[in-house]
């Protein structure tokens, strides 16, 4: 009972600390002050009204996300390809292959910036809509291969086999049989790609074009500046992006969990 | 007709290029600048940088800090981690699937907005601009908490009960079954979730300029400094090669090299 | 068999072999599958029976030979292109799609030629897909055939293996395939269910007239259901028969013991159609030259149990286990075991007399009296052969000879030899190789491969990894198949002559 009692406390304390600085952000976003001061509330929906009048983090918030949903794409089609490839290549190719894929993986953010900081401005394309894409890309891909390839193992090797023996020619039997069995681990790679390029700063920083910003670029350099306090609208786009991202989180994890238990009842 | 040969092999084809072009040459890249200097336009081959390094005083305090800050963030994270996976994995709390969800969340936040306000919380406690130090460590175990978690979760969930019902037969008391049965076999996910925090909490600057009121110089920001501030990319690269040094001798003395980090990613929630 | 007519053959399998990663799962393989017929390729695993079936199904493509369909070359067609289907052997049901949808999977990929007249009055063919009303039809069939009517909204995770199993046959026949490949399709179910299949795939042949090529390790499975048999083992193809004539002429001492359940003795041949074995002569009808070593095989079951006075041989019982249609008794003769099958039960201790009729007693060559290797002589004057390196007597090369102090062999004319490097041939006698647990006991080292009970004692062979050199040899200590041990050869007991060359 004492050993519950006390689980229960430190999951509290812990989750309060993760999510008080959310809350206190959501909850002062209705209020119009420039700064946050607690000993004192004026409910408004002003910082709503402000932000969505503010066309500049408008077009912030529309960069960040046709680059997620860009960057994302184009991972998913080609870290989907690559993974197939490699499940079906011979050791010699499929190892070294594997093993290059986490290198983005394992290495320190800041490293894979300036790496590409260093290609690109070899060949005059430093802080282009291409070095931002590739860098994004460089980030995302080998996470839709480590989320596809499993996929691919977990397949009986056979039904690929088996579509041939039917008539399939070889495209088919890929978009047929093989894609369809391995599409929630192409869909988690591409959900995966998407976060991973919103929660971005650092590699976006080095490969960015001068007159771009996403979310991210955008606060660090206000905070930076010590712009933050001048436009406190950026309290309500946290707030909404807190929301939005919570109950999409919960959404697709009850439903994933209830998707589960029904079929391990059945 | 012409017949297009078409075959599974050949679609990796596309990824070995991108890897080759835009993860290996630009690695490559990165030695090439270190040991390396531009004089008058032309470029020398030299260990300057390297020496420069080792020799400078306030580059080696910048690793040192960066190390401490490292070490005391993981230990942080660990401590709390463990204790939370092991609660989520093994009691029989209800509804522990939506719990884990509640950990692990910020995960899916982007980590500059959930900085800031915890920047906003530490500015109305009045610790910001006071405790630079501290609140970077805050910053850091607030922004891995999860990453550690969840590796953690993972093995602890996986392990079969049938183990601890084995060495409590054998006459194991509650602790002995701890530390001679969960702990060792919760040793992948405890690496991992080591991997997983100590090398951000060397390099992510941004946790230290937004918490340490940009008084703080970890590695990754002294990186980023001699990239846009100094413009000496020789001097850059070579402390990305010693930052890639450490990186490797981590995974090396935890074993780490062969854990895919896309688990402690998340990638299975999705 | 009978030499066929050519065009009765619908498979022809020429000089096949196929190998992966330098080992060859199938060797030299020559096969002919006659049009119509059920046959089924038996082995242990790993004999090449299943890369045989998909180099025929055109998954895997030989690596040299010829595989002909109808007199056609296919060896190097894809499997979409031949007219093959294939029964896998988990099913490899497509998850994703319901039981219709799996069926009808080929149907909705095939496209039928269809006559047209235009106004001119010329004919032309085209190529059409099916309607949705056709292809209804044929699954709506083949699911009859299967008896999984009005299952086609089901989703395959909600069928029982045995389900699932009828599933992927009539996926495979509603494409009217000219030969159905199965490959060990009954392998994931339980016993009950596997005899029921086994009627049922055997009915399914007869109605459907269709050739089916069948793989499976179970042998009263192959006797069961085949027209013909073809044994397998190490990638050739050891027998080829009809189940009768499998089961009752062994061609060796492998199938006899494969095939059924059979006592394997060693004996030798003293005299025309006269065979010795149990230190008893017996008539037979197989012969062999006078004197020549064999191994004679008696079924259990062609064993009679007689009194002790009226047995050609007689025998103390030291095992009876009761099998349900029968008892299985075990009796020593001598040092040899016999196995009896009989409706009668005796006790343990007994003393029984055996017969055998002449017609039972089958006879084949030894398959190894002696091992022969080539190797070569070391600074040591150790030999190096088998992938390992045994001590030896050198001087048995030159008869008379002697070692010097500096290891020089010295021939009785008193000429000194450098014996380093010279090749030898090597043999060695089934009766005088040891082995052990231990690896760095012997000279060398590998794994048990094959272990044949011959009566009195067990007739092993030991492959080592590396060249994978055989050490055959017998033994009446019993070891595990694939336990790793190493070969001991006392340095007597290793003969060694002289390669032509060197002479």
């Amino acid at each position: 009972m004492v050993k519950k009692i006390l689980s229960i406390a430190l999951c509290a304390i812990v989750l309060v600390f993760i999510y008080a600085p959310i809350l206190l952000l959501v909850v002062y976003s209705f209020d119009n002050s420039k700064i946050i001061d607690v000993s004192k509330f004026n409910f408004s929906f002003d910082l709503y009204r402000q932000l969505f009048h503010n066309s500049e983090i408008m077009q912030i918030l529309f960069n960040t996300v046709w680059l997620a949903l860009a960057a994302a794409t184009l991972s998913t089609v080609l870290g989907t390809a690559g993974a197939i490839g490699i499940f079906y290549s011979k050791r010699k190719i499929a190892k070294p292959l594997q093993a290059v894929s986490q290198i983005p993986v394992i290495n320190a953010e800041i490293v894979t910036a300036i790496s590409l900081a260093l290609l690109f401005s070899m060949v005059f394309l430093y802080r282009t809509y291409l070095s931002l894409i590739v860098g994004h890309m460089v980030l995302c891909t080998p996470f839709v291969v480590l989320s596809v390839l499993p996929k691919l193992k977990q397949m009986d090797p056979n039904t690929y086999e088996a579509a041939l023996d039917l008539g399939a020619s070889p495209s088919q039997a890929l978009f047929k049989v093989v894609i369809p069995q391995i599409f929630t681990g192409i869909l988690s790679g591409f959900m995966l790609s998407v976060t991973l390029s919103l929660d971005d700063y650092i590699v976006t920083a080095f490969t960015k074009p001068k007159a771009f910003d996403t979310i991210s670029t955008y606060v660090y350099n206000a905070v930076k500046n010590g712009t933050n306090s001048s436009t406190p609208a950026l309290r309500a786009l946290s707030a909404i992006i807190f929301i939005i991202m919570i109950a999409a989180v919960l959404l697709i994890n009850l439903r994933a969990g209830k998707k589960k238990k029904e079929a391990a009842s059945r | 007709m012409i017949k297009v040969h078409f075959s599974r092999k050949q679609l990796c084809i596309p990824y070995a290029l991108f890897l080759a072009l835009f993860v290996v040459f630009p690695m490559l890249m990165i030695l090439f600048y270190a040991f390396t200097d531009t004089v008058d336009g032309s470029i020398t081959f030299t260990f300057a940088n390297f020496i420069n390094f080792f020799t400078s005083t306030a580059k080696l305090s910048t690793l040192l800090m960066s190390f401490t800050v490292a070490i005391i963030s993981t230990a942080i994270c660990l401590l709390i981690g463990y204790p939370i996976a092991y609660i989520l994995a093994r009691s029989k709390l209800r509804r522990r699937n939506v719990l884990l969800m509640l950990f692990i969340m910020p995960m899916w936040i982007n980590f500059v907005l959930r900085i800031n306000a915890l920047r906003d919380l530490l500015d109305v406690i009045n610790l910001l601009g006071t405790q630079n130090y501290l609140n970077t460590i805050i910053g850091m175990v607030y922004d891995f908490l999860p990453f550690m978690i969840l590796p953690l979760y993972t093995t602890l969930e996986k392990l079969d009960n049938s183990y601890l019902e084995a060495a409590s037969d054998l006459g194991g008391n509650k602790f002995t079954v701890f530390s001679k049965v969960t702990l060792p076999l919760s040793m992948p996910g405890v690496i991992s979730g080591i991997t997983m925090v100590f090398m951000p909490s060397m390099t992510n600057y941004v946790v230290s300029d937004t918490l340490g009121n940009f008084n703080i110089t970890i590695l990754g920001k002294l990186i980023n400094e001699y990239f846009t501030t100094y413009d000496n990319w020789h001097m850059g690269s070579m402390i990305s090669i010693i930052l890639l040094v450490i990186i490797f001798l981590t995974l090396l003395a935890t074993g780490g090299l062969k854990d895919s980090k896309t688990e402690a990613r998340g990638a299975n929630l999705w | 068999m009978a030499e066929l007519r050519k065009d009765e053959k619908i498979i022809e399998i020429v000089n096949v072999s196929k190998i992966f990663d330098e080992t060859a799962a199938v060797e030299d393989v020559n096969l002919y599958v006659r049009k119509g017929e059920f046959i089924t390729l038996l082995g242990p695993s790993g004999c090449g029976k299943t890369t045989t079936l998909r180099m025929i199904a055109g998954f895997d493509i030989p690596t040299s030979g010829k595989i002909l369909l109808n007199g056609k070359d296919i060896t190097d067609l894809p499997p979409n292109k031949r007219p093959v289907n294939t029964v896998f052997q988990r099913y490899a049901l497509f998850p994703h799609y319901n039981i219709y949808d799996n069926v009808a999977f080929g149907l909705k990929l095939k496209k039928i030629p269809v006559t047209y007249i235009n106004d001119k009055g010329e004919t032309y063919t085209k190529l059409r897909k099916l309607t949705r009303k056709e292809i209804d039809e044929k699954v709506k069939n083949a699911l009859a055939v299967v008896d999984l009517e009005g299952f086609e909204k089901r989703s395959v995770s909600t069928l029982s293996g045995g389900q699932q199993q009828r599933v992927a046959i009539a996926r495979a026949i509603i494409n009217e395939p000219e030969i159905l490949l199965l490959d060990e399709p009954l392998g994931a179910l339980d016993l009950k269910m596997r005899k029921e299949m086994q009627i049922e795939l055997k009915e399914m042949h007869r109605k459907l007239g269709i050739t089916f090529i069948y793989v499976t390790h179970d042998q009263e499975e192959a006797l069961t259901m085949s027209d013909t048999i073809v044994v397998m083992k190490d990638g050739r193809i050891q027998q080829i028969g009809t189940p009768t004539a499998i089961y009752n002429e062994p061609a060796n001492a492998f199938v006899a013991d494969f095939i059924g359940d059979s006592n394997i003795l060693s004996g030798t041949m003293v005299g025309r159609y006269s065979v010795r074995f149990c230190n008893k002569n017996f008539k037979c009808v197989d012969d062999f030259e006078k004197n020549e070593k064999v191994d004679v095989v008696v079924r259990p079951e062609d064993v009679k149990m007689t009194a002790p006075e009226d047995g050609m041989l007689t025998g103390k019982v030291v095992s009876v286990v009761f099998k349900g249609v029968h008892y299985e008794i075990t009796a020593m003769v001598g040092r040899s075991e016999m196995v009896i099958q009989s409706t009668q039960s005796r006790n343990i201790g007994d003393v029984i007399g055996m017969v055998i009729e002449p017609d039972d007693i089958h006879i084949m060559k030894k398959e190894f009296t002696v091992n022969k290797y080539d190797g070569y002589i070391t600074k040591k004057n150790t030999v190096v052969f088998g992938d390992g390196e045994f001590e030896c007597d050198v001087t048995q090369l030159y008869p008379g000879s002697h070692l010097d102090e500096e290891g020089y062999l010295i021939t009785a004319d008193g000429e000194r030899i450098d014996l380093t490097d010279i090749d030898v041939t090597v043999e060695v006698d089934l009766k005088n190789i040891e082995i052990s647990d231990n690896a760095d006991e012997g000279g060398a080292c590998g794994h048990i491969v094959s272990l044949i009970y011959k009566g009195d004692h067990y007739q092993y062979i030991v492959r080592t990894e590396e060249n994978e050199e055989d050490f055959v040899f017998d033994s009446e200590d019993l070891w595990n198949e694939n336990d790793y041990v190493s070969v001991k050869i006392k340095p007597e007991n290793i003969r060694l002559t002289l390669k032509q060359e060197n002479k």
